[in-house]
């Protein structure tokens, strides 16, 4: 493997790694070049709640003493590597950038920060976030919305808008975010850098805070395929702890990465295209001439199902929050507010510490499960679910992958949304199909809109596809190369506003 | 029950199962550690943690689904969603509409059946105390919440409405309690809260009628007091429609001491559970291999146990009301083998039967520990005259709180060693030579007085003997002499 290259694409991540672990850097220098970047750059964009700069330290010196040692740290060795703050770190603060979790710390790690700390990554912090991964916009975060690094004025996406911007701005070469509708491909999208929902089971959940049990998926967010590909091969894998897990998550994907589209049938889908802006359509268009033209057979495939997704979603999503959630009742961790007797207890408690966004989905959850609505509402939705996994199953039937937009729009500017809950939710219209399969799909940078900003295209496959869509990914980034190029420490320089 | 009623009961029993570890993680299923210290993330529903089934709780209750003869079905977990401080995730995992038991039935002792509608896997909640003047929720000054029990794995089984008088519902239990120890699935411990029962109650004017309003009573933790309450929950309901007053479905308290049930939560108060799919866990689906090996290691069932058991006395027919008794209890107690085993080394299976059902069972958890053999050579030793009842009784309780031993040298160390037939001649002989006038009232007399100097002559050789002699073996003895 060259510096910064796997299998000929750039993988700045895999660069880093290659250098620590050849001794041709130390893990110290890099860590504090990173550290160096966040702490000049993250109060203008607010993508670290928390910087773990001492635990990073010391984990840099051990890295450096290991290959002097002698020894190979792993794949990751060095590459620092930003959490979404919903994913659980021993000791360390684990907020969900919620009230509701004040102080709480777990004792435990995560399934996926014990695998990046296996493979030598560096944990440098935790991002910010819509509050429990309820948003599209990480505005809805107890800390405050994260800014886009390309413009400040606007919002990152969402939910994990802190790590996609964490990556966008140069604070780090990879990060970890979590996918319940589009939550790592729409932040993505906007920011400008790759991102993966892997398919549902090929990542351990143990450990991630849950949204909605079966739509939830941890995934990789890098500058480049190759890097997005390396850290999904580190965390990927059966877990025991996760009764979820697939016993076979699939072939490696990094062999994958330079196999090309020749052959590929790639379906342009209609009903992802249909709400979104023309310079988003323009460039998912010229997506398709590029894959066309690298041998791919490109066709438009409508599935007309998919348009029953943002209804299913906002249906089942929110049932299963108002139970995941119940928890948070002051009885034995995070905020408690004190008070006469138990349910008063419960309810102040519950009253302050979540806000608005996650109030309004768990009581659209309670209602749709209680007796009485539950078959109008919920089960009809899981038919809708069904229906979706057989309309996605015929057009496998005729083509390897789909493509579409990942977000109808480019980022929009803070606050525009923060009123009209249903406009937020559209922005979700075209990543929302897959998690409700449980397929997987990526957002790749290609080009920008006519405000400049970064497109998003998607690429979705069916269920273990990962080495399709990452190979077809590589093709569309190489051709894109310079159209929309990421734009490190942008956000130290201030960005546009 | 008053006449021109019928009571109809169906019983729900929740079983704790005695396995290694807790349902969905690893911790220890214990009883009686210091609060809190039994516990992790995932019993305590921390954020982030997700559960995974045990495997040896499935099997338990495969058991016990073959044990009350259900049919074992591909089965999920459901949420059953309800605010509790003891709740540690505020809902609790169980199995719903698709539950992993089903359409079994029961026979009791007396030959009626009970059937089963369900049988099904689910978790334990923690246990709170409410600290203060009321012992209860309100007016509590504070409560204190233990998570150790958290995630224990129970079985539910519930029962068809098909028992009709308190005494069956009694039996019902019994004879449950018994299976579940037969299949290894719990200890039967009734008063630590292994099984805890809870009655569905309602009456109704004659088989014909329709059921009539029913009322779920909690908190029933004996046998007993399943009969009881039962009782007393009848006569309320019938007092209630008599004087021409509905019967309000209703949760209700038995309180064992003032013996009367109080309401708790009428329907109108009732949770809405908000059931749905457990997203965390895959659907349970055992093949014919899993539920065949399981069915397998299945013992033999009380029924068939009693039956056995029986039939070595003789038959039904055969049978004293005392042995009866005595039969259920060992069988009950998980006794019967240690009966089975001395039978089998020749005693007497009533000396056997005796053995087990008076003595053993006084400590039946440490009789369930006993060399089968240890027993078995014991009371050979008393059938075979060598120790006097007395002495056997002894060393029995030796052998119970050893767990084992050999009885012949626990004898001996006691100074058990009983008199050899030919001693035993001699001295019979030397106490007729010593108390000729005696001996020949005693050889001649009529039966008052072979009877008063029976007991004279034995009481002699009794005191020659240091007390060592088997009374029936002077019996035996001087009868002979007697001609």
């Amino acid at each position: 493997m060259n510096d910064g290259e796997r299998m000929g694409l750039p993988a700045p991540a895999a660069g880093l790694a290659h250098a620590v672990r050849t001794g041709a850097a130390s893990a110290v220098e890099v860590v504090e070049r990173h550290l160096r970047a966040i702490e000049g750059g993250n109060p203008a964009i607010n993508a670290f709640t928390l910087v773990m700069a001492e635990d990073a330290r010391r984990s840099a010196e051990e890295l450096d003493r290991r290959v002097a040692a002698g020894e190979d740290p792993g794949v990751l060795a060095g590459v620092p590597v930003a959490l979404k703050d919903n994913l659980c770190t021993r000791g360390v603060a684990t907020s969900c950038s919620s009230r509701m979790l004040e102080g709480w710390r777990p004792p435990y790690d995560a399934t996926v920060v014990g695998r990046l700390r296996e493979a030598g990554a560096v944990v440098v912090g935790k991002t910010n976030m819509d509050e429990f991964a309820m948003g599209s916009s990480t505005e809805t975060s107890a800390f405050g919305p994260t800014r886009n690094p390309r413009d400040t004025a606007r919002v990152p996406g969402g939910s994990s808008g802190g790590s996609a911007a964490a990556v966008a701005a140069g604070f780090c070469p990879l990060a970890l975010g979590s996918d319940t509708g589009g939550s790592i491909r729409q932040p993505a999208a906007l920011c400008g850098v790759v991102g993966l929902k892997p398919t549902y089971g090929t990542v351990s959940r143990y450990g991630l805070v849950a949204f909605a049990s079966s739509l939830d998926q941890i995934g990789p967010l890098a500058a480049t395929v190759a890097d997005a590909a390396l850290l999904f091969e580190v965390v990927r894998g059966h877990d025991p702890a996760d009764s979820t897990s697939l016993d076979r998550t699939g072939p490696p994907v990094l062999p994958a990465l330079d196999r090309g589209v020749d052959g590929l049938g790639i379906g342009l889908l209609t009903e992802l295209v249909e709400g979104a802006d023309d310079d988003v359509v323009a460039a998912v268009d010229r997506a398709a001439e590029v894959l066309s033209g690298a041998g791919a057979r490109v066709e438009e495939i409508s599935v007309p199902e998919v348009r029953l997704g943002l209804s299913a979603y906002y249906l089942i999503a929110p049932a299963e929050t108002s139970s995941n959630l119940a928890r948070y009742d002051g009885v034995r961790y995070g905020l408690r507010v004190d008070a006469e007797d138990t349910t008063t207890m419960n309810t102040a408690s519950r009253s302050r510490g979540f806000g608005p966004e996650v109030k309004r989905r768990i009581m659209l959850g309670t209602y749709v499960l209680s007796a009485g609505y539950m078959d109008a509402y919920y089960n009809q939705a899981l038919r809708a679910r069904t229906r979706i996994v057989e309309g996605f199953s015929s057009a496998y039937g005729r083509c390897d992958l789909l493509l579409g937009p990942t977000a109808p729009t480019t980022a929009f500017p803070i606050g525009e949304k923060t009123g009209d809950p249903l406009a937020m939710y559209l922005s979700d219209v075209c990543t929302i199909p897959s998690n409700l399969a449980g397929h997987p799909a990526a957002s790749i940078p290609f080009g920008t809109g006519a405000d400049g900003l970064p497109v998003g295209v998607q690429l979705l496959g069916p269920v273990l596809s990962e080495p399709t869509i990452l190979a077809a990914a590589a093709v569309l980034e190489a051709a894109s190369a310079g159209a929309a190029g990421p734009a490190p420490n942008r956000a130290a320089e201030g960005g546009r506003r | 029950m008053r006449a021109g009623w019928e009571l109809v009961v169906g019983l729900e029993v929740h079983c704790e199962l005695e396995t290694a570890t807790k349902l969905f993680c690893g911790c220890p299923n214990a009883f009686g550690k210091e609060p809190n210290t039994n516990v992790c993330p995932v019993c305590l529903g921390l954020p982030g943690s997700l559960p995974v089934v045990n495997r040896q709780a499935v099997e338990l209750a495969m058991a016990i689904g073959t044990a009350l003869a259900c049919e074992i079905r591909p089965s999920t977990f459901h949420r059953k969603n309800y605010f509790y401080p003891d709740q540690a995730k505020d809902y609790q995992i169980s199995q719903y509409d698709q539950p992993i038991n089903v359409a079994g039935h029961l026979e009791l002792p007396d030959g009626s059946r009970v059937g089963i509608e369900r049988a099904h896997l689910e978790e334990d909640t923690g246990k709170t105390t409410h600290a203060g003047a009321t012992g209860r929720i309100h007016g509590a000054d504070y409560s204190l919440v233990d998570y150790n029990r958290s995630g224990v794995p129970l079985v539910e089984i519930v029962s068809a409405p098909d028992i009709r008088s308190a005494a069956q519902a009694r039996a019902y239990v019994s004879e449950l309690r018994a299976v579940l120890v037969a299949s290894g699935a719990s200890d039967g411990k009734m008063e630590e809260g292994s099984m805890r029962v809870d009655a569905n109650v309602s009456v109704r004017s004659g088989p014909d009628a329709d059921f009539g309003t029913r009322c779920e009573i909690k908190n029933l933790n004996s046998v007993r007091s399943v009969g009881r309450a039962i009782e007393f929950e009848a006569d309320r309901q019938i007092t209630l429609i008599e004087s021409g007053e509905p019967v309000v479905q209703q949760t209700r308290h038995w309180d064992e001491d003032a013996g009367r049930t109080v309401a708790l939560r009428s329907k109108e108060e009732a949770y809405d559970y908000r059931y749905f799919l457990e997203p965390d866990l895959v659907p349970l689906a055992p093949d014919d291999g899993w539920v065949e090996a399981v069915a397998d290691l299945l013992g033999p069932l009380p029924a068939a146990r009693r039956k056995q058991l029986i039939g070595l006395l003789g038959g039904e027919e055969a049978l004293s009301a005392s042995q009866a008794d005595q039969v259920a209890t060992v069988v009950e107690l998980g006794l019967d083998g240690l009966t089975l085993a001395a039978a089998a080394a020749g005693v007497p299976v009533s000396l056997a039967l005796n053995r087990t059902a008076n003595e053993a069972a006084t400590d039946a958890a440490a009789a369930r520990r006993l060399e089968s053999g240890s027993f078995a050579s014991l009371l050979a030793l008393e059938a075979a005259g060598s120790l006097t009842a007395t002495q056997a009784k002894a060393v029995l309780s030796e052998l119970l709180v050893e767990g084992g031993g050999d009885p012949a040298t626990i004898a001996a160390a006691r100074g058990f060693e009983s008199l050899s037939h030919a001693s035993l001649a001699s001295v019979v002989d030397e106490v007729a030579a010593a108390h000729p006038s005696e001996w020949e009232r005693y050889r001649t007399g009529d039966d008052e007085d072979v009877k008063k100097l029976t007991g004279y002559l034995t009481g002699q050789v009794m005191r020659a003997t240091g007390g060592k002699a088997d009374g029936k073996a002077v019996a035996i003895e001087l009868q002979r002499r007697r001609g």
